[in-house]
């Protein structure tokens, strides 16, 4: 368990201020905000590498703040592996053996058990340099683990790696982490990885913790403008609520429910909006009429930008559906959306 | 690239005229005494004593800016200070003052009317016309040679790498011995041939603080004054020799291991 009470830590230029955070036991927990943040900061600052200004960060019950980094029994697993390149691949699993006083029937249990489950056995008398960036974030895996951490920390694990491996890497961490009673705590700029592994997270921005919850209620729920549009939400809009009504230059969206507060926003994922050259035949009750501005080739999708009463909407098609509707800029289209894809806060 | 140009024929026929100003005389010098010459020289005792001084003693600068200049050297490359800056510059002021200037320096404070020179003189350490004079002023001399060659070294090392052994339960020494020193040492040894090749080259700093016992290069400087320039060849041809094997050996030594990282 990871408690970080009120921490401040400025670093030159950079502050972060009021980090309040709890990792609960053997949790999956992702730290997630776009770059500069702040989130490796707050990582080394766990790990005590960084020293906090002012408050507490208490690891397991025990309070670490004053602790040295070989104290704290944290793991740290960075973006580019860092594994100790004048060491063989088995020499860097075992670097951290000898501090921990584990017998060695136990270390060698746990060495081949790492070793068989992250498939490195044939790697083991190799230098990294020349390993695949997989490999290499294996052995690094292994090497925190060896140690029995109480967390783990993890940089960006995924974010230097081929797609392949991404996948590969992804998966051995979810094993991993159902098969240890280990916390884990990840950063990642990447919303569909902290979707994919997490159980909770929080939102970082220039220094801050902007909301913390659990995944699916930070990517169905943001409280802030800023963790909607970094959660994808791209229909996002200022507007006044009149009971189950919210309104936008000259739009009216009708809501599920009644927001408490007169004024705020709205933000609408653009894959829940629907477009059709039609008219709706549905229950849908937000329908209108507007004009395709832009359309952007995303690889696997396409971007469609419409315009309605100088307010721009964001929908996402398939390619099937854009030849099928024969989308093209300058057409007038029909939009619509159901009261529940409609997040108001 | 720019080939068959004007431009390009500027370019090498002036990298021919530099290599040719630093070939010539070394090899016009190095070729002009006789073998004959060369045994008698060799068989020279002052000469040969001299020689080994000259490497001993630069072997010792060598050794005392390894010892002090190492830490000194991670401490620059790990961390942020105001007047780092400053600091930097300090360590580089022995390459731009003049050497004459430097052996007047530290006898200014190694004389009996300093507080320096009277604790010294307390311990009965000399420095003028010693070992340890000549010593001092080649640390002096050798030291930035060896601080910026480590703290490059140091620089090189990604501190994740020394983050991650900390994690690991390594305390900040079994990390520095561990990890940054199987990777630095390389850099480490070649600033201690820089440091040694600069000191065994000095000769202006010397000749103020100690012409007795005499180092290669006063005794090369005495024959020239002395003798002329004929006797004064083949000490310099032992010199550079002695010198160039050691460093050879020093050189092959790093490459070989190199292979091994």
């Amino acid at each position: 368990m990871i408690r970080i009470h009120d921490v401040n830590i400025k670093l030159g230029q950079f502050q972060l201020s009021n980090i309040e955070m709890t990792v609960k036991e053997h949790e999956f927990f992702v730290l997630m905000g776009p770059t500069g943040a702040g989130k490796t900061v707050l990582l080394e600052a766990i790990a005590g590498l960084i020293p906090v200004t002012d408050g507490t960060i208490a690891i397991g019950g025990r309070d670490v703040t004053q602790l040295a980094p070989e104290k704290r029994k944290v793991g740290i697993v960075y973006q580019d592996y860092c594994l100790f390149p004048h060491l063989t691949v088995q020499e860097n699993i075992t670097f951290g053996a000898k501090y921990h006083s584990i017998d060695k029937a136990r270390a060698r249990a746990r060495f081949d058990r790492l070793v068989e489950l992250l498939d490195l056995s044939h790697l083991l008398q190799r230098l990294p340099e020349n390993l695949s960036g997989g490999e290499n974030q294996r052995i690094a895996l292994a090497r925190a683990l060896m140690v029995a951490p109480e967390v783990l920390l993890l940089d960006e694990p995924l974010s230097a790696l081929d797609p392949r491996f991404r996948e590969e890497i992804r998966h051995g961490l979810k094993e991993l982490h159902a098969n240890s009673n280990i916390t884990f705590l990840m950063v990642t700029h990447d919303f569909a990885e902290a979707l994919s592994l997490a159980d909770r997270a929080a939102v970082m921005n220039e220094g801050q913790i902007r909301q913390t919850g659990s995944v699916n209620e930070i990517f169905q729920k943001p409280q802030s403008t800023f963790v909607a549009d970094f959660v994808g939400m791209k229909n996002l809009f200022p507007v006044k609520f009149h009971n189950t009504r919210a309104h936008t230059e000259g739009l009216e969206f009708e809501l599920e429910r009644t927001p408490a507060n007169s004024r705020g926003f709205v933000a609408i994922r653009p894959e829940d909006i629907v477009l059709s050259r039609e008219q709706f035949v549905s229950s849908m009750r937000n329908v209108f009429t507007g004009t395709i501005r832009r359309i952007t080739d995303m690889g696997l999708y396409y971007e469609v930008a419409v315009e309605i009463k100088a307010t721009m909407f964001t929908a996402i098609v398939t390619k099937r559906s854009l030849f099928e509707l024969n989308l093209r800029e300058g057409l007038t289209v029909n939009l619509a959306f159901k009261t529940t894809a409609v997040h108001d806060f | 690239m720019f080939k068959k140009e004007l431009f390009f024929w500027v370019t090498i026929s002036s990298g021919l005229v530099i290599l040719a100003f630093i070939l010539v005389p070394l090899v016009e010098m190095m070729t002009a005494p006789s073998l004959e010459m060369l045994t008698k020289t060799f068989n020279d005792k002052d000469v040969m004593r001299s020689i080994w001084l000259s490497i001993y003693t630069a072997g010792l600068a060598a050794l005392i800016s390894f010892v002090f200049g190492t830490p000194f050297a991670y401490l620059l490359a790990r961390t942020d200070f105001v007047g780092k800056r400053l600091v930097e510059s300090i360590i580089d002021l022995p390459i731009v003052i003049p050497h004459p200037v430097v052996g007047i320096a530290i006898l200014s404070v190694a004389g009996k009317n300093h507080w320096i020179g009277q604790i010294f003189h307390e311990l009965g350490i000399r420095i003028m016309g010693s070992v340890t004079g000549i010593v001092t002023v080649l640390v002096f001399v050798g030291l930035p040679f060896y601080v910026n060659a480590a703290k490059n070294g140091f620089e090189a090392i990604s501190p994740r790498l020394e983050n991650v052994s900390r994690s690991l339960g390594a305390s900040i020494f079994s990390t520095f011995f561990r990890i940054t020193f199987p990777l630095a040492w390389r850099s480490m040894l070649i600033g201690i041939i820089m440091c040694s090749a600069r000191a065994i080259s000095e000769f202006g700093a010397v000749v103020i603080v100690a012409y007795h016992p005499m180092i290669a290069p006063v005794m090369l400087y005495e024959r020239f004054e002395g003798y002329g320039l004929k006797y004064s060849q083949p000490v310099a041809v032992w010199l550079v020799s002695i010198c160039l094997i050691l460093f050879l050996i020093l050189r092959v030594l790093t490459l070989r291991n190199r292979k091994d990282i």
